[in-house]
């Protein structure tokens, strides 16, 4: 648990470091998700390509779109390219840092899942095993069997228990032709994406770095206005609460005392601050009828500015009013 | 445990420390990679050399520039180089010398994993198996030479069934194996002699300017990572002014609507802002979000400690539209 902490505490010491923490854990978390997968192929002649091709292509935009799904920053992109101009311009290129840092950054999980998948070899054995050339890597000639009957025989390669066709074409040789096939696509996409991320990296300060400086302000600077702005919400909305519930309390205590014509009983005088937070509501029966008047009958959400000797808080009653004028010499 | 956090807390210290520490995770990795990669030689003729051949070659590359793109000081390097001269003038040295220490820390992971390969020799036996002179070995020296390449592509494969009990497929597993080792522990033994020769005949040659050179690569360094968090905090300080600003606006907006005075009292209340109504949160909300304020905090109001609005001090001539009267209402 401690590892875990300081593990976290690190990663959140800067902006870029936190970052490639969420790359590393999303390419280890995809790593993972593989091995636990548990393949099975089909082991018949038009299933294999669709399971294998399936397994290779479906996960990898389940886990794009999910990588979409799980950044915060996609509700704060589509606000501010939605919301209506008013006083403050849109600028495109903001917007544009914003989509393309979201895109990279989804783009990796797939990216390990496709490398891994093809690294392992199990998916393109399983969807092109029927596509062996035969003549090279076995005996195409030997039983003379038409196309179809050879295509099941082949089907079946990825399945070593039922195998039957080891005089056509032996399935260790099959198996690993088409697991260094699989091998070298897989280092091929690993490369390619490597240099795709270089080439990225490294040409953007070549060109446009006065503009990257500008868009990652601004758009670190939407995140944190949006951030504190909820903040200030939540304070004033807090504050809110306080307020109406005190007066609920108030006038729920004035009512009970205008309406049953009794005095309440006086909370002992040596109390202090305790009685005060009673609010005047200090036995079974009119604390029952407070919460059930909560439910029955939420307050308005107007706050009255009330003295704390009016009945009622609304409308006000007209007040005196002393005006004071401030000389600006 | 604490081991641990210490070695963390070294690897933090500075910004060289972290570039050593990628570089070793990167090593690390490398390692953890060729152990857990299933390598499986093809065992046919053509297909052995470019399968060893990609398996040696290729990965480093991928970490080579992995290494490069985890290397955060390549981009401060890049822009240091790119960047129009100004008032501050460029120094050729000091983006060489950051360029050798990106290239010398990106080439450790691939270097480690060559190594490795070597060592391990599953990839010089697959790809150079069909190579060696069937005559030297007594299995395959009556063999055709169609059979005794056919036979000779097959060596890597251990399980195969033509090759599995054959001597002959061990003493050239075990040639091949052996001449890998050798070119193996060769490289490393070259390459720390150059590290160490590196390291130790540097102080000899100049040793002021590499000083000189050392110091200002880490200054641009640390500048650039100073000048972020500054723009960070700046962004933190010009939301929060913009925010009260808007608030502001939205509470005066509303006394200029609603003609009564709501008496301001401290504590509570004063942090309503003046928004006390369902309605009036509403409009706020609905304001933020179809005219968000301008960016733009130079007419921010000052606040009295007390909640109420007072004018700014009168200043000779720089305070623009502000009154010189003002009112106030106390009740």
């Amino acid at each position: 648990m401690d590892k875990f902490r300081m593990v976290f505490q690190f990663l959140q010491s800067n902006q870029e470091s936190f970052m490639s923490g969420i790359c590393g854990i999303m390419a280890l978390a995809s790593a993972q998700l593989y091995s636990a997968f548990d393949f099975n192929c089909p082991c018949l002649p038009r299933y294999n390509l669709a399971y294998g091709l399936g397994v290779l292509l479906v996960p990898p935009l389940i886990l794009f779109l999910l990588g979409f799904v799980l950044n915060n920053n996609v509700s704060m992109l589509a606000e501010e390219w939605r919301r209506p101009q008013g006083q403050r311009q849109k600028d495109a290129a903001v917007l544009r840092y914003m989509f393309c840092s979201m895109v990279q950054r989804a783009m990796i999980a797939p990216a390990v899942w496709v490398s891994v998948t093809l690294l392992d070899g199990k998916c393109i054995t399983c969807a092109f095993c029927t596509s062996l050339p035969v003549e090279a890597l076995g005996n195409a000639s030997h039983r003379g069997l038409p196309q179809g009957e050879v295509k099941r025989v082949l089907a079946r390669i990825p399945c070593k228990e039922i195998y039957d066709g080891q005089e056509l074409i032996a399935n260790e040789v099959a198996v690993r032709y088409l697991r260094c096939i699989s091998q070298a696509l897989g280092w091929c996409f690993v490369l390619l994406m490597t240099t795709l991320a270089f080439l990225v990296r490294s040409l953007r300060p070549c060109f446009t770095q006065a503009v990257f400086l500008k868009s990652r302000y601004w758009s670190h600077y939407i995140d944190i206005e949006r951030k504190l702005f909820d903040e200030t919400c939540a304070e004033h909305a807090k504050s809110f609460a306080k307020v109406c519930i005190q007066q609920f309390f108030q006038g729920m205590s004035k009512d009970l005392t205008a309406t049953h014509c009794h005095p309440p009983r006086k909370a002992p005088t040596d109390a202090g601050e305790a009685s005060e937070k009673l609010l005047g509501i200090t036995d079974w029966d009119t604390m029952n009828i407070a919460l059930k008047s909560w439910h029955r009958c939420k307050p308005p959400l107007h706050l009255h500015p009330d003295a704390p000797h009016s009945s009622n808080g609304w409308p006000p009653a007209p007040r005196r009013e002393a005006v004071v004028y401030y000389s600006g010499v | 445990m604490d081991r641990f956090r210490m070695i963390f807390q070294y690897f933090q210290s500075n910004s060289e420390s972290v570039m050593n520490g990628i570089c070793g995770l990167l090593a690390l990795a490398s390692v953890k990679i060729y152990t857990c990669l299933d390598f499986s030689c093809p065992c046919l003729p053509h297909y052995n050399m470019a399968y060893g051949l990609g398996i040696m070659f290729v990965p480093p590359i991928a970490l080579f520039l992995c290494g490069l793109i985890l290397n955060r000081q390549s981009l401060v390097m890049l822009e240091e180089w790119r960047r129009p001269q100004g008032h501050r003038r460029k120094d050729l040295a000091v983006i060489r010398y950051m360029c050798c220490s990106i290239m010398q820390r990106a080439m450790v992971a691939p270097a480690v994993w060559i190594v490795v390969t070597l060592l391990d020799g599953k990839c010089l036996i697959c790809a150079f198996s069909g190579s060696v002179d069937p005559k030297k070995f007594v299995g395959f020296a009556n063999a055709t030479l169609a059979q005794a390449q056919e036979m000779l592509s097959r060596v890597p494969c251990k399980e195969d069934e033509l090759m599995r009990n054959s001597t002959s497929r061990r003493a050239v597993s075990r040639y091949l194996r052996c001449w890998s080792q050798a070119l193996g522990w060769s490289i490393l033994l070259i390459l720390i002699i150059a590290v160490f020769l590196a390291r130790w005949l540097a102080p000899c040659f100049n040793q002021a300017a590499l000083l000189q050179t050392r110091h200002w690569s880490n200054y641009i360094d640390i500048e650039q990572k100073i000048f972020e968090e500054t723009c960070c905090e700046h962004s933190r300080l010009f939301a929060h002014q913009c925010i009260l600003h808007f608030f502001e606006s939205m509470r005066k907006e509303i006394r200029q609507h609603s003609f009564d005075l709501p008496r301001e009292k401290e504590g509570e209340e004063d942090l309503l802002q003046g928004i006390t109504d369902r309605d009036q949160v509403n409009k706020l909300l609905k304001m933020w979000y179809y005219e968000k304020p301008p960016l733009d905090v130079s007419q921010v109001t000052h606040r009295h400690p007390l909640g109420q609005e007072r004018s700014p001090p009168p200043c000779a001539g720089s305070c623009g539209a502000r009154s010189k009267f003002t009112q106030h209402t106390h009740m």
